[in-house]
């Protein structure tokens, strides 16, 4: 799936990477705890969540990944927009709740990616 | 450690949450730079920033040290904080004893110490009660 569906079909908006939007993803993952996210590792191109911190950012950039959406109207600041951009991530946010926002890309084919490394 | 070793050096600022992870990610930078394969950057990366994130929360920063081998890549983090009572508790998944403040941040879930063994090829910690605790991680190259 393209980043760019995952925008229209959450109805988000692109904070940053608008040039990486044609970028494709295999699978994600919707967690609010970082530790949990970094458990486990199988090509996990997207990250959902409803934290927003500095600390998503330099996960995602841990487990190589290509876009973080802020669920729940979450607005990231500029630092968090800034270390997105260094890090060449795509940053979505959408009013949407994690619940639903997970199922929506679930339901139209984006797999989840929770198998641990070893 | 050969002559050929690569050492990279950090402080670990204990003062702020924010910037916990910043050595984790430069390593990573410069182990790409070194053309270390991507998993292996992968799981060194993790590792550490776990390492980390452990070592400004609980021991208000330390001294992280990376040494790269032609073989493995050895990561040293050093603290001078509170100790680890019972290591075998700590490395039990879902055991933290971090307060709600940092929970609320994304972490202490009880992951950091058993995500550190489970993505390195061998973890020592060596921990005293009111002195420190020093933990040393091996990432096999293939």
């Amino acid at each position: 799936m393209k980043v760019s569906t995952i925008a229209e079909l959450l109805d988000a908006k692109v904070v940053c990477g608008e040039d990486k939007l044609d970028t494709d993803v295999k699978s994600a993952c919707g967690c609010d705890m970082m530790s949990d996210v970094l458990a486990f590792v199988k090509d996990q191109a997207v990250l959902l969540t409803g934290l927003c911190n500095l600390q998503v950012i330099r996960t995602a950039e841990m487990m190589d990944m290509r876009c973080v959406v802020f669920v729940r109207g979450k607005k990231p600041s500029e630092d968090i927009i800034e270390m997105a951009k260094e890090c060449g991530i795509v940053v979505l946010t959408t009013d949407m709740r994690m619940y639903l926002a997970c199922g929506l890309l679930y339901a139209n084919g984006l797999q989840s990616g929770h198998t641990a490394l070893k | 450690m050969s002559e050929d070793t690569v050492r990279f050096h950090f402080d670990v600022d204990g003062e702020n949450f924010t910037s916990a992870g910043e050595a984790s990610v430069q390593v990573k930078k410069l182990l790409r730079q070194l053309g270390i394969a991507p998993d292996v950057i992968r799981r060194v990366g993790i590792a550490m920033y776990e390492g980390e994130i452990n070592m400004v929360i609980h021991a208000n920063g330390g001294d992280a040290d990376v040494l790269v081998d032609n073989d493995k890549i050895t990561i040293i983090l050093a603290d001078t904080g509170p100790g680890i009572a019972n290591i075998e508790l700590a490395m039990q998944e879902g055991y933290s004893t971090a307060p709600d403040k940092i929970r609320s941040l994304g972490f202490g879930a009880g992951m950091g110490l058993p995500n550190m063994k489970r993505y390195t090829d061998d973890m020592k910690i060596e921990s005293e009660v009111g002195k420190g605790t020093t933990v040393t991680m091996v990432v096999n190259i293939a």
